[in-house]
């Protein structure tokens, strides 16, 4: 029993260090507004601003909508990779591996060369009609952030779907056609179920990221769309407004890991 | 009732050719065995006639109709696989519903067909359980019982029995054996390297080697006049000697034997071909002499090695008493129409 504990020990005390400490600091920071004391004073006032509350719903609807579209477009990609036999499936699996290590705004960056107002999408609009600018302005609204994070996230849906793709026996497939079933048939009642469990890996790693990615919404420039990381950027950057930026960061905490803790509950109802 | 024809069926993979022109017939109703050695094109035979494999050339046909371009869902098979391939996360009731699901089956007549197919194999109180919680010989049964839910013309079988222990498989060959007197209409492609298992099931056995039908025929036939050396050495055992054929007999060794000669040009090179059962100890007609290499106690009978002028025979007898030692000099004959002349270059090419 002592023996357990002494090797639990250093790894606990260095989590605390390095996270919990910190963690703890944030709190307690935002109880301390700047008048002095300890209150609830930069909670009311937080909670109670419309920036937060649009920062808020902002940041939760992204970052749904985002890990759906995610988990559609990984599971139909990783499908296509691993069933369909395309000269190249090889390479194209071992790009996603590579896609997982690049910054989050280097994918944004690209996306800005491509539909940004000085992007290639709008020059050769203006080249070719001649107009003062193009009609691309969707980076910098929500859709552009949805887009962007899309792209960049659903890698992380199919490395664990084409690894769970690759373990499934092919001939289950075969039998499965063989008594019958069409390949949507063979998808839906087969394949999927058998994936569950690392969709749901996925979905859950891009659902956290979503909620806290802030090098996307930072580089697509879009002014009217705060998320919570960005609305605790500014205030504690821009403004120096230390308190309410650690109660946005303290928020941002709680929404992540129950949002998290909502779809584990979920997505084991669903049998992953 | 459905039957299985080959048209001159070739697949290739990556240029080698691993299925060469072949030309078969499986009647309705009937139990074909592809046997052969490994690598020589059976399960690639199956799944052409599946359509999991695309034929470089030529056609396959069920029922009658060329199915050659028709995808796997619609061909209307049963398929058995070695690795069994059950739905991990179905119970075992719903893995044999598959079919009857897939294939629009009404509703209400699923649980009945269901309940029939795994009453059929044995399996009738396992329908609640998963698949990993059936022992390995459970999970075939419900794997043939998931293929005979949807009634199929044809059930392929691909080497359904190689991953059960020996006892297990003997129990389960009488199994399917008793299956296929249940269901006479259904036609079966058994692919099988184990020649007992082709020889206790078969109608007719279809002999592979290196991508080519070898030899076609019931299992009697294949055993008693094997029409090739290869077929004579894989489907049983056989003592394959050279000769040279005479007016009335061949010359094996310097020694004239007895044989019927009919089909084979005089002074030819042939291989003759005795089985090793058929060979009795002490003199007789067709006598051979030679010098016993080795002998082998099998419970019921004596397997001696003797050898003979440089080539080794085999001969099994019943168990004898007094054993010839290694190294004495024995005496063997055969029966003139115990014996088959192959004639040179009908031989695995
Ligand atoms: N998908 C494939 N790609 C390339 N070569 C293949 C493929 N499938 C089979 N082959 C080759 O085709 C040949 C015949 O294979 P097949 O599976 O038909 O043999 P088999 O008679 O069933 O052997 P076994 O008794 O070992 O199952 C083999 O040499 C094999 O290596
Ligand atoms: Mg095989």
């Amino acid at each position: 029993m002592t023996r357990r504990l002494t090797w639990a020990l250093p790894p606990a005390l260095l989590l605390a260090a390095a996270f919990l400490y910190p963690l703890a600091l944030v709190v307690r920071q935002s109880f301390r507004p700047d008048t002095g004391g300890t209150s609830l004073q930069p909670y009311t006032d937080v909670l109670g601003s419309v920036a937060f509350r649009e920062a808020l719903w902002t940041t939760v609807w992204l970052a749904l909508a985002a890990t759906a579209c995610c988990l559609v477009l990984g599971f139909f990609l990783a499908l296509v990779i691993a069933f369909v036999p395309f000269p190249g499936a090889k390479a194209v699996a071992r790009f996603v591996d590579v896609f997982l290590s690049f910054p989050s705004f280097l994918i944004t960056l690209a996306l800005l060369f491509l539909y940004g107002t000085v992007g290639m999408a709008n020059g050769l609009w203006t080249e070719v009609t001649g107009a003062a600018s193009g009609p691309f302005r969707f980076l910098t609204t929500p859709w552009g952030i949805l887009l962007a994070e899309v792209t960049y996230f659903t890698p992380f849906v199919m490395r664990p779907l084409l690894a769970a793709f690759s373990q499934l026996d092919t001939a289950q497939v075969e039998v499965a056609a063989s008594l019958g079933a069409r390949p949507g048939q063979i998808v839906g009642r087969v394949i999927l179920p058998e994936a569950l469990p690392a969709l749901a890996a996925g979905g859950g790693l891009v659902l956290v990221l979503c909620l806290n990615e802030f090098g996307i919404v930072l580089f697509t420039g879009a002014k009217g769309v705060t998320t919570l990381p960005m609305l605790v950027y500014s205030k504690a950057i821009l403004e120096s407004e230390y308190p309410g930026a650690c109660v946005v960061a303290v928020v941002n905490v709680l929404v992540s890991v129950g949002l998290y803790g909502l779809y584990r509950v979920v997505s084991r109802r669903a049998g992953a | 009732m459905t039957g299985i024809r080959f048209e001159r069926v070739s697949v290739a993979y990556d240029g080698t050719t691993v299925l060469d022109a072949l030309d078969l017939t499986v009647e309705p109703g009937e139990v074909m065995a592809l046997l052969g050695p490994s690598g020589s094109g059976k399960t690639t035979a199956l799944r052409a006639v599946a359509g999991f494999v695309r034929p470089a050339s030529g056609r396959v046909f069920l029922g009658g109709r060329d199915v050659t371009g028709l995808p796997p869902h619609r061909r209307g098979i049963g398929m058995v696989v070695q690795q069994y391939a059950l739905f991990p996360h179905m119970r075992v009731a719903d893995n044999v519903a598959f079919g009857l699901r897939a294939q629009k089956v009404p509703r209400r007549e699923i649980p009945a067909r269901v309940a029939e197919a795994l009453e059929m194999t044995g399996m009738g109180e396992y329908g609640r359980r998963y698949p990993r919680e059936l022992s390995g010989g459970q999970q075939q049964r419900v794997a043939i019982a998931r293929a005979l839910a949807v009634r199929p013309g044809v059930l392929l079988l691909d080497e359904p029995l190689s991953a059960l222990d020996a006892r297990l498989r003997s129990g389960m060959l009488a199994e399917l054996a008793r299956l296929h007197r249940e269901l006479p209409d259904v036609t079966i492609l058994y692919v099988t390297h184990d020649q007992v298992e082709a020889l206790t099931l078969a109608d007719r056995i279809a002999v592979m080697d290196r991508a080519r039908l070898q030899d076609v025929g019931t299992p009697r036939e294949l055993y008693r006049a094997p029409r090739t050396e290869f077929t004579a050495s894989f489907v049983g055992n056989a003592n394959l000697l050279p000769v040279t054929v005479g007016s009335t007999g061949v010359a094996f060794d310097g020694v004239e034997l007895q044989v019927d000669t009919q089909g084979v040009a005089k002074g030819a090179a042939a291989t003759l071909c005795v089985r090793p059962h058929l060979v009795g100890l002490g003199p007789g007609p067709n006598r051979l002499a030679g010098v016993v290499g080795e002998i082998q106690w099998r419970g019921a009978t004596h397997r001696l090695y003797v050898d003979v002028g440089g080539h080794r025979v085999m001969a099994d007898v019943r168990e004898l008493r007094r054993p010839p030692a290694p190294g004495e000099a024995v005496e063997m004959h055969f029966a003139p129409e115990d014996a088959v002349l192959l004639a040179a270059g009908v031989s695995r090419d």
